[in-house]
């Protein structure tokens, strides 16, 4: 049952808040130790909350009943919750007990949303396989021997799986959008500032944004409805209205205009994916959209763009896990100095490493200029760019990852290769725009392919009602096959 | 060869706003440790700073009277380095763009006015404190002044003395503490000061490799820490060594200057933009704005208080040290036009007593009306200027007016000629040996009778009626 069933469900008392969550925590219970994409289920809170949204519907007072009353949804494992430990999956947060809640978690409890829980992702989000979690990988439940992507695999695995009825994950480069086209679900990463930014913890933060990932459409624009808004504890939320997300479905998509970069479906595109993305665009044109092709010649730069700086915020973000006030802290140092080196080394895995040496040479003397500051012009030449192609076109179409779900443990010893899965993501993040991957088809092995529109700034609803309109009229089946039985299992 | 020293400053000033910089904690001195912290001045993971307009405000208005040029658009930046009192393993502070540039610290030096010229300001956030704990092996950590405002005002090196460089930084904090925007305590970290400093030869105007001066907490620090820095620089020199360019520490128990450990040096701060910040966009209306609320400032307030009251240049200079005693000083001249008076009042008795009990101007328990009561009656008469002294002493032990003293402990004068006569006759009529002097022609007896006039009525009769009555009995 989607978000939105559930929700009309327990509105008319059909099931019950407390049925509706104890069934997940069921399926949650029955299919986590295979799947992993659960780090902590908060269990006895998620009945107390089911219970007391029972009894506000009970009541029937309509002004206290919010728009995710009774509804089950779990949260990425960066974002902070309120006397929940939060461990971005790393060994440095290890038992780490945020004192106060994320403002989306805020707004979630504030909606009558009963939360779940927490969600595996690759350590810091850095990652796009999920395969760097400190504390297992998460898997794909489509094929429980791939990935589910990454960094937010958790949110999209959990959805895909029916472990929730939607999730919050987090896009820093296409968190979110990339592990949606994996799972076979939707992933939405909002402009940036659409959603606040507090509590959420920081991996580059101009880039980071918190999305939903539910198994429609309508499910994505629901969720995003009860989370966007300025925060005046994020400088960087933007006060602009928020519209009715739900209510832009419905509109016609005729007449829109639609751009496929010729950039995206060049060499690195698996030619099943792109057949797939071209065939989506074509029904697009069925839906009296006008297709046309567009260029971005700087898209050849945006992977490199985005490492020099989402990892040279990184390292600055990560300078806080030093030991001293909470987290992992190494026993039995002489110093200082002995004390940060340890701590750092025996708690922040392999690519949390990585980028922060990465980010840390960006911004040393002698590099700064050179790569940081370059990097930084070429980002606003990409956004420049994009504001250039969306003056002829409303909405920028192409696969959202150049192939389907990978194995589990490839391709984590060669990070270069892992960075490049990105290149169709990135784009949109470091323009800061919003970008949706809905599922459009299957490899021959029945892996999810994921089509991916961004739109304008703050225009989420464009975005929203083309991709409803494509989902209403290809009514892909996105029911993972027979959980646990997977067929490839034995050849990881 | 002759030496001179080419100095700048760079001061920190805590902005005296109600809350931290970046959060909504109090940003006040001495609380129980850690007891003023919050998910973002602790730097957990997820919070987010947002700016207080307040301490905006207070570094435009410094910048402002600095003469600086204030910027339409300035932004922050972190600049990241390990040390356990710092939560986020960066600070926020403004490095590419400052708030303000230019403009200059007026400094008055024995040969006249000097202008030492501001490189920059800018506002950034203080660290929290460490304490080293009750076990050798343990250090203490204290947040709560982590997050607290702070202006940072740099000079140009461009000072060539000790002596200047305190004048110039008593000035700054004069000024700062005139737009109420520092409180100026140095003990208490509020005002902190930090110098580079190098030698060269007299008339030469190379750059020399220069020093950094740190724990300079005092002017009399500055200026001692200055001095010891100047020569040895000087004696490396004269010896054909060379000056390393290092951070130096003064030792204020070893009177000495001493090199940090070396560790602690080598810094690549890594500035990079704040992305959770926006910049700070002001627009030129705010900015007149804040100009436009500026108080007058104490060279202009001193210059207005020799030509306005006609007080000698060291009186002004006095009344105008601070600001708020200035205030006083004019709330009284408004009650009662005669400048000098108030002015000796305040600068020997109410003065005094303030610096002895240490207590703030602001908190003066005599205020302007009572003291200005005591002034009347010293000029209607009625009561002696010893006796007044006496007065103002319990006005400032227990905070009433000069009449009510007078009236509580029967202090007025006694101008009553009835009553004075029959004190006078009892006088004389005790003391016939004396009275015979003066009918032999002794005038300067009548000292004696006045005296003993005084002793009888406790020093209250009115002098000028006590005399005409005595010289009436004698001539009788
Ligand atoms: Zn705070």
């Amino acid at each position: 049952m989607s978000l939105y069933g559930i929700k009309k469900a327990v509105l008319s008392r059909e099931i019950s808040c407390v049925e509706a969550a104890d069934a997940f925590l069921r399926r949650i219970d029955a299919l986590n130790p295979e799947i992993g994409a659960y780090l902590t289920v908060t269990r006895a809170q998620a009945l107390d909350a089911a219970r007391r949204s029972d009894d506000r519907i009970g009541a029937g007072r309509r002004d206290e009943i919010g728009h995710l009353e009774g509804i089950p949804i779990a949260l990425k494992d960066n974002i902070a919750t309120d006397g929940v430990r939060t461990t971005c999956a790393s060994r440095m947060l290890d038992g780490y007990v945020p004192p106060y809640d994320a403002t989306v978690v805020s707004m979630l409890k504030q909606a009558g949303a009963v939360l779940l829980g927490k969600l595996n992702m690759d350590e810091f989000s850095m990652g796009s396989s999920n395969f760097f979690s400190a504390f297992g990988p998460c898997r794909n439940p489509w094929d429980l021997s791939r990935t589910p992507g990454g960094s937010s695999g958790g949110p999209a695995a959990a959805v895909a799986a029916r472990m929730a009825a939607g999730s919050l994950g987090t896009d820093t480069g296409g968190s979110v959008r990339q592990p949606a086209s994996f799972c076979g679900v939707v992933g939405l990463r909002p402009t940036y500032g659409r959603v606040s930014r507090f509590g959420l913890i920081a991996f580059a933060s101009s880039l980071d944004q918190i999305g939903p990932v539910a198994r429609d459409v309508r499910d994505c624009a629901i969720l995003l409805d009860a989370v966007a808004g300025y925060d005046p504890r994020d400088s960087t939320s933007m006060p602009t209205p928020v519209p009715d997300y739900l209510h832009s479905l419905g509109e016609n998509p005729a007449g829109l205009r639609i751009g496929l970069p010729r950039e995206y479906l060049d060499g690195g595109c698996d030619p099943e994916v792109a057949g797939a993305v071209r065939k989506a665009v074509e029904t697009f044109a069925g839906l009296g959209c006008r297709v046309e092709e567009v260029s971005l010649p700087h898209h050849k730069h945006c992977v490199a763009t985005y490492y020099l700086l989402a990892s040279a915020e990184a390292s600055t973000n990560l300078a806080r896990y030093d030991g001293v006030r909470f987290g992992f802290r190494a026993p039995k140092t002489a110093d200082f100095s002995e004390m940060y080196t340890r701590s750092r080394t025996e708690a922040f895995g392999p690519e949390v490493k990585r980028r922060i040496m990465l980010g840390t040479h960006t911004l040393s003397a002698g590099y700064r200029d050179e790569w940081y500051l370059k990097a930084q012009k070429v980002r606003t030449l990409i956004a420049r760019e994009f504001a250039a192609a969306f003056r002829s076109v409303d909405l920028i179409a192409g696969p959202t990852s150049p192939a389907a779900a990978w194995r589990l443990a490839d391709r984590t010893d060669d990070p270069l290769a892992m960075y490049l899965s990105d290149a169709c993501t990135v784009p949109a993040s470091l323009a800061g725009l919003p970008g949706i991957s809905v599922p459009c088809g299957f490899t021959r092995d029945g892996l999810p392919i994921g089509l991916q529109l961004a739109g304008r700034q703050f225009d989420e609803e464009t975005v929203f009602r083309a991709a409803f309109a494509y989902e209403q009229t290809a009514r892909w089946n996105m029911t993972p096959p027979s959980l646990g039985h997977s067929t490839t299992k034995s050849a990881e | 060869m002759g030496y001179e020293a080419v100095i700048g400053l760079e001061i920190h000033a805590q902005l005296q706003t109600r809350t931290k910089l970046f959060c909504a904690c109090p940003a006040t001195f001495g609380a129980e440790p850690n007891t003023l912290t919050c998910p973002v001045c602790l730097g957990l993971p997820g919070a987010l700073p947002v700016l207080n307009r307040r301490a905006v405000e207070f570094a435009i208005r410094a910048a402002g009277a600095l003469g600086c040029t204030v910027h339409r658009e300035s932004a922050f930046d972190r600049k990241s380095y390990f040390y356990p009192d710092l939560p986020k393993g960066y600070q926020i502070t403004q490095y590419t763009r400052p708030l303000a540039t230019g403009g200059g610290i007026e400094t008055d030096m024995p040969d006249g006015v000097r202008s030492v010229p501001i490189r920059r300001i800018h506002i950034e956030e203080d660290a929290g404190r460490t304490v080293r704990g009750p076990a050798a092996d343990r250090v203490l950590l204290d947040f709560n002044r982590a997050g607290t405002p702070l202006a940072e005002i740099v000079t140009e090196p461009a000072i060539s003395s000790p002596a200047e460089a305190v004048a110039c930084l008593k000035a700054l904090r004069q000024i700062l503490m005139y737009l109420e925007v520092c409180n100026g305590n140095m003990e208490e970290g509020s005002l902190r000061c930090e110098a580079n400093v190098s030698v060269r030869p007299l008339g030469s105007t190379e750059h020399r490799p220069r020093t950094e001066i740190k724990n300079l907490n005092s002017f009399r620090f500055v200026e001692r820490a200055m001095r010891i820095e100047i020569d040895r620089q000087v004696a490396v020199y004269e010896a054909g060594g060379a000056i390393e360019p290092r951070t130096m520490c003064y030792d204020e128990n070893a009177d000495s200057v001493r090199p940090t450990r070396p560790k602690e040096e080598a810094h690549d701060y890594r500035y990079v933009p704040e992305p959770d910040l926006q910049p700070l966009r002001l627009s030129d209306e705010r900015i007149a704005e804040v100009a436009a609320e500026q108080p007058e400032l104490p060279r202009a307030r001193r210059a207005r208080f020799e030509t306005q009251y006609g007080l000698p240049r060291s009186a002004a200079e006095v009344l105008t040290a601070e600001r708020p005693l200035a205030d006083y000083f004019e709330d009284c001249v408004k009650l009662w036009l005669d400048p000098h008076a108030v002015a000796g009042w305040v600068m020997t008795d109410l003065l005094g007593g303030l610096g002895r009990d240490k207590v703030p101007v602001a908190s003066c328990p005599v205020t302007p009306n009572n003291l200005v009561s005591l002034l009347k009656l010293i000029h209607k008469g009625e009561i002696s200027h010893a006796m007044a002294r006496e007065i103002f002493a319990e006005m400032y032990r227990s905070g009433s007016d000069a009449p009510t003293i007078v009236h509580e402990k029967g202090l007025a004068q006694v101008s009553d000629a009835a009553e004075l006569r029959a004190v006078v006759e009892g006088i004389v009529d005790a003391n016939p040996a004396q009275f015979d002097k003066y009918l032999a022609g002794n005038e300067k007896i009548i000292d004696f009778f006045m005296g003993e006039l005084m002793k009888a009525t406790m020093g209250r009769a009115n002098p000028a009626v006590a005399l005409e009555i005595i010289k009436r009995k004698l001539k009788k």
